[in-house]
């Protein structure tokens, strides 16, 4: 099988490859002899053009250069887009030398040489081209001003076994039939992609690997990975898994496909701890051939790319240690230990459910601290990710603090995800340890966690109390990890540092004015975490936390009289709840709500009939509506006086800024497109972006997603659509993902929607369009009070609707039984999927 | 300019006529019957080369509607009136120094019976277009287009469902079922369809005549609608109800309806009358069919003046005054 065969160009006709970026190379290899090399060059046509940077692109096993096409088509005119196939690969020339990794890294320099690439250089690999593309950057640092990995691996991850399908193929006689006599192992890759490929696609992967003699490398690039500590390429591949170190300071960026079988999330991880500074972005739902997976992936790499200095970074600087700030102010764990010192049996921390559970400040103080430690001794360190599967309460609590005293940051995926999303957060987050009750430690059994897990019951065990405390964490440290509620896509983590929950926790104490008076009514989770740093009690009622609508008006007195409450923080569904079991309050149970200083009804929007409800049932108590997201809260606030009088407002009135925060309104452009700059004139409309100390850090491992939302730098783009007016007040339109663009503009969905509500037969209304973005047609979905049939709204009161909201065409009507709304708030109207039904309605017969 | 307009005894025809010469232009119409307008007049047949040459003396402009648009005939009937004959027109019209040239089509030259939601004009396809009307237009409207040429700009105008007061068309067959109580809806009506008030054709076609030589006009096809698309079930409430009658209330299955649809076309077919229901017509009556005006509103800088519900308005004083 040593018959050589020399380099071609590809056939004719393979989909998306364009014929005249194809050239053939002659190159010397690490043996100094003359091969021939094909590659793609998308400056092929125009040889004398200059480049700013050159993408220097390597395949991995068994591809080719095909892999890249849609980067040489997309690429910039002042990016060079070099895709090579490995010799005895793709077209290249088959020489009949079994070429080992570190020969493969020097028949590149070979090439490069020959091609006079002298400039900056990002290289860009998958699969076993990482190591190759890694081991001529670490030969080229001069000119290496970026590094591109997808799905691949430099070393095999402590405790991780080979990947199982790479394992398989090598197995002795195996590998030969597998990889060069049958097309199993070239088909398993094209396969190993998700459903998206077509077989055209396949097709073209394959064209190069007709027969067995041109299949012989495949074979011998399966043997050469070095499972082995005594394998030929080991020491290679180690020097170039140590060599990354050498990298610190040229920018990186891992694009990830976590359904790889083959290089799973561990693999991802190795490499992230071998650079921490690099960015991340994993493609939930894509596989092995991530860029084949999901269109996004070129896209964002062009984009990193386009960010990129082209002044290569010197090896020799060492990478800028971040600085080890002190963390004074933003001491989380400094408020409970206060309260401790000044009302040591002072409650803390009341549970509401089961047999009920009060904890003063000096034993919460004491556990934190024997947490602390214990946990530490185990093995949590700083920096360290918890996934903490236990409900709020006083155990969750002080878990929370113990891991931000050590410098660890938290996950925690709350089961307003739902089962499958939880796990998908959890398994996206990957985190070193989990602690939990019984059922959270079951739902993460599968997920693979390399470090502690603990039940929640141990948790007594492992305290210890005078333990050595382990050394304060920067300000900077991950706090953090928690989940958007994944409305419009999979649900995304979001980070904060230390330094931003103080931030969120100095906004709250100011501008609710809290003292040590205070007590607050934990019925929104996730206000449970704040009181301890606050150094204000708090209570968690009796309720599923689960399901928020499980909230009884009996258990919510209880919980406000156990602690003589003045804040009670509320989801619009726990206190639709409240408000429907209230005629089982006693007269005694009534008066306990007289301590209520402040109601804040959060999460989702509130219809007002609601708050009025709630003012009649809490008298005494201001009644107000916060507004924020996942990714910063609060953002600004209304209160029920200003909330009546803006009926009839185009949107909801969230009202002003809290303070230290900004806003600015980025206007919709004909399109949809939220392109206007930052601005705050009246009255125009575009997307809510947001500027506050207490912001997000960043998305998790979601490079392209943090680059969208903080395009504009300092600001978080929210993807709310809304609008200020002339008193500052901020109106909150619907969500940038709702929006309906018709033929005379884009349509916001809240305003019509309030309008349409107003009719006296409709209980819900849902503003959607259909049909192609920029000649959308606006529908109206509605459930109705009287109980009129599924289906068409007939023709006269459809009349009613569009004479109720003027200016707006509205092409039909359609009645529901009920809206479909998200599982965390209960409230959030679905209109992704409400569209597609209408859409589907209102096709007729297909 | 002098204008040609082919087949001004239908509906369309008469107030297209009015609207070019409501315009300051000159009309010369053409059709078999006498059309009773106040304008010069040559009778004759699309395939009477010398009627058609007499017609064309002087002229300018061309808007071409003659067709055969019935439901029922062969093929070759068809064929001759609607290929044939715009064939010939635009022969004889390019030898008579005619520089502008309207030729009247229809989205079902583009319609496979999918629904259409929101897209612009498609390229004519004979090979899917439904039923011999809609085949015969579209192969008719690829050879006009074809003669599009530096000095003879050729345009499509399509515009779809096209109704108002006096139209025996669409309007009058609704009517007559209602009349019957023979109107039920297919799938209880739920398909979002575009419609056309006939003044809106009219000043769109009038529109055309002028601006067909325009650089992003010639050569091109343009849907022609009121931009309000409406459920089946309300246009035909909203119909019924401006004759006084009862709106439809009966929904049958769409496979119900088709399997009527072709059994009709067997029985009326045989004995050379037209079918009640036809299988085009179900399709018709049960798929979306909706569009993009955007392209069509900027190519011809017109907007349609006069909004469906005015439209539904004169049809109902058109019916209380008869």
């Amino acid at each position: 099988m040593n018959q050589g065969e020399s380099a071609s160009l590809p056939p004719a006709g393979l989909l998306d490859l364009d014929p005249s970026w194809s050239r053939l190379v002659v190159a010397l290899d690490h043996l100094g002899r003359s091969c021939t090399w094909h590659l793609l060059d998308s400056f092929a046509n125009r040889p004398d053009a200059t480049a700013r940077l050159t993408l220097l692109c390597v395949h991995g096993n068994p591809t080719w250069s095909y892999l890249w096409r849609h980067l040489v088509r997309m690429a910039p005119a002042d990016v060079r887009v070099i895709a090579v196939d490995n010799l005895e690969m793709g077209f290249s020339e088959r020489t009949g030398t079994h070429r080992r990794l570190a020969s493969r890294v020097g028949d590149l320099s070979g090439l490069t040489e020959q091609l006079g690439i002298t400039g900056p250089v990002v290289t860009v690999a998958h699969d076993w081209g990482g190591p190759i593309s890694l081991g001529w950057a670490l030969d080229h640092l001069p000119q290496l001003v970026g590094v591109v990995l997808l799905n691949t691996a430099v070393h095999q991850p402590a405790g991780a076994r080979a990947p199982a399908l790479i394992r398989l193929a090598r197995t002795g006689p195996l590998l030969a039939v597998n990889t060069v006599r049958t097309t199993a192992f070239l088909r398993g890759t094209t396969a190993l992609s998700g459903s998206k490929m077509t077989k055209e696609t396949a097709r073209a992967f394959r064209a190069p690997y007709q027969t067995p003699g041109r299949r012989v490398a495949i074979g011998e690039f399966v043997a050469d990975i070095p499972l082995e500590p005594d394998h030929p390429s080991a020491d290679a591949l180690n020097s170039i898994a140590n060599g990354l170190a050498k990298l610190g300071p040229v920018p990186m960026l891992l694009l990830w496909g976590p359904g790889d079988p083959v290089f799973s999330d561990l693999y991802l991880g190795d490499l992230m701890m071998r650079a921490p500074h690099a960015d991340v972005h994993r493609y939930e739902g894509a596989r092995h051939l991530v860029s084949e997976d999901d269109d996004r992936v070129v896209p964002d790499l062009l984009r990193w790319v386009s960010e990129l200095s082209t002044v290569a970074l010197n090896d020799s600087q060492p990478l800028a240690a971040a600085p080890a700030d002190p963390v004074l102010g933003t001491r989380l764990w400094d408020g409970l230990h206060d309260a401790a010192t000044q009302g040591p049996t002072n409650t803390a921390i009341v549970e509401m459910s089961g047999a009920g559970r009060r904890v003063t400040w000096r034993q919460l103080a004491d556990k934190v601290d024997e947490l602390a430690g214990g946990l530490h001794a185990r093995g949590i360190y700083p920096g360290d990710r918890v996934a903490l599967l236990i409900p709020p309460g006083a155990d969750l609590i002080a878990v929370v603090y113990a891991c931000w005293r050590i410098g660890a940051g938290v996950v925690i995926a709350d089961s307003g995800l739902g089962v499958s999303g939880m796990r998908r957060a959890i398994r996206g987050a990957a985190p070193d340890h989990v602690i939990g009750i019984s059922r959270g430690l079951a739902l993460a059994r599968t997920l693979r966690i390399p470090g502690l897990r603990l039940s929640v019951k141990e948790l007594a065990a492992i305290a210890r109390p005078g333990a050595p405390m382990p050394p304060e964490p920067a300000s900077s440290a991950t706090a953090v990890i928690v989940f958007t509620s994944g409305a419009t896509g999979p649900a995304k983590g979001v980070v904060y540092q230390q330094a931003q929950v103080a931030g969120t926790r100095d906004v709250l104490q100011r501008h609710y004015a809290m003292t040590s008076s205070d007590a607050i009514v934990a019925a929104f989770a996730p206000w449970a975490v704040f009181g301890p740093t606050l150094g204000v009690a708090s209570v968690i009622p009796d309720m599923d936390v689960t399901k928020p609508r499980t909230l009884q008006a009996v258990a919510l007195a209880e919980a406000t009289a156990a602690v003589g409450g003045t804040l009670l923080w509320a989801s619009p569904a726990a206190l639709t709840n409240v408000i429907q079991t209230a005629s089982e309050l006693s007269t005694a149970q009534r008066q306990s709500f007289k301590s209520l200083r402040l109601v804040l009804a959060a999460g989702a929007p509130v219809p007002l009939q609601l708050l009025e409800e709630v003012q009649e049932l809490v008298p005494a108590a201001e009644i107000r509506t916060p507004y924020g997201m996942t990714e910063v809260l609060p953002v600004s606030e209304s209160a029920l006086p200003q909330i009546r009088a803006a009926a009839g407002g185009n949107g909801v009135l969230v009202g002003h800024p809290v303070s230290g925060v900004k806003i600015a309104i980025s206007a919709l452009d004909e399109q949809g497109r939220p392109a206007g700059p930052l601005s705050t004139d009246v009255e125009v409309t575009g997307e809510i972006c947001v500027q506050a100390a207490h912001m997000r850090d960043r998305y998790d491992r979601l490079w392209a997603t943090t680059a969208m939302a903080a395009r504009d730098t300092g600001w978080h783009r929210t993807g709310d659509i809304g609008h200020l007016d002339a008193s500052g007040r901020l109106w909150v339109e619907g969500r940038l993902a709702h929006l309906i663009v018709t033929a005379s503009g884009p349509v916001t969905p809240v305003g019509v929607e309030q309008q349409v509500q107003q009719l006296p037969f409709v209980r819900l209304a849902a503003a959607v369009g259909i049909g192609p973005i920029g000649n959308q047609q606006v529908i109206v979905i509605v459930t109705t009070c009287d109980q009129i049939a599924m289906g068409l709204l007939d023709v006269d009161r459809t009349q009613l609707v569009r004479a109720q909201v003027r200016g707006i065409e509205i092409a039909a009507v359609l009645v529901r039984d009920e809206l479909p709304v998200d599982i965390r708030h209960n409230s959030k109207i679905d209109r992704t999927a409400l569209s597609k039904w209408a859409d589907e309605i209102l096709a007729g017969h297909r | 300019m002098r204008v040609l307009v082919t087949g001004a005894s239908g509906l369309l025809g008469a107030v297209t006529a009015k609207a070019i010469a409501g315009r300051g232009h000159e009309i010369v119409v053409f059709q078999r019957r006498p059309s009773g307008l106040p304008f010069d007049e040559v009778r004759g047949d699309l395939l009477d080369d010398e009627a058609l040459v007499r017609a064309l003396v002087g002229v300018d402009g061309v808007v071409h509607l003659a067709a055969k648009v019935s439901i029922t005939g062969s093929r070759s009937e068809f064929e001759s009136v609607n290929v044939e004959g715009t064939r010939q027109l635009l022969r004889l019209a390019k030898a008579a120094g005619v520089r502008n040239f309207v030729y009247v089509s229809s989205p079902s030259v583009a319609h496979d019976g999918m629904p259409i939601i929101g897209s612009g004009a498609l390229p004519a396809n004979p090979q899917t277009a439904r039923g011999w009307y809609s085949v015969t237009k579209a192969q008719a409207e690829i050879r006009a287009l074809a003669a599009d040429e530096p000095d003879f700009a050729v345009v499509a105008i399509r515009p779809h469902l096209v109704w108002g007061p006096g139209d025996e068309q669409l309007i009058g067959r609704i009517i007559a079922r209602a009349r019957a109580g023979r109107l039920f809806l297919i799938d209880h009506g739920v398909a979002l369809i575009d419609t056309t008030y006939v003044e809106n054709a009219a000043s769109a076609l009038a529109a055309a005549i002028e601006q067909v030589a325009e650089p992003e006009v010639h050569g091109r096809a343009f849907v022609v609608t009121n931009g309000e698309p409406r459920t089946v079930a309300e246009i035909l409430t909203q119909i019924t109800r401006a004759a006084g009658l009862p709106a439809p209330t009966r929904s049958v299955p769409f496979g119900a309806a088709y399997r009527a649809g072709q059994l009709a076309e067997l029985a009326w077919g045989s004995r050379g009358a037209e079918p009640p229901l036809t299988r085009f017509l179900v399709e018709q009556l049960a798929t979306a069919h909706w569009f993009d005006q955007r392209p069509t509103r900027a190519a011809l800088a017109w907007t349609p003046q006069v909004r469906l519900a005015t439209g539904f308005e004169l049809l109902t004083n058109w019916y209380q005054q008869r």
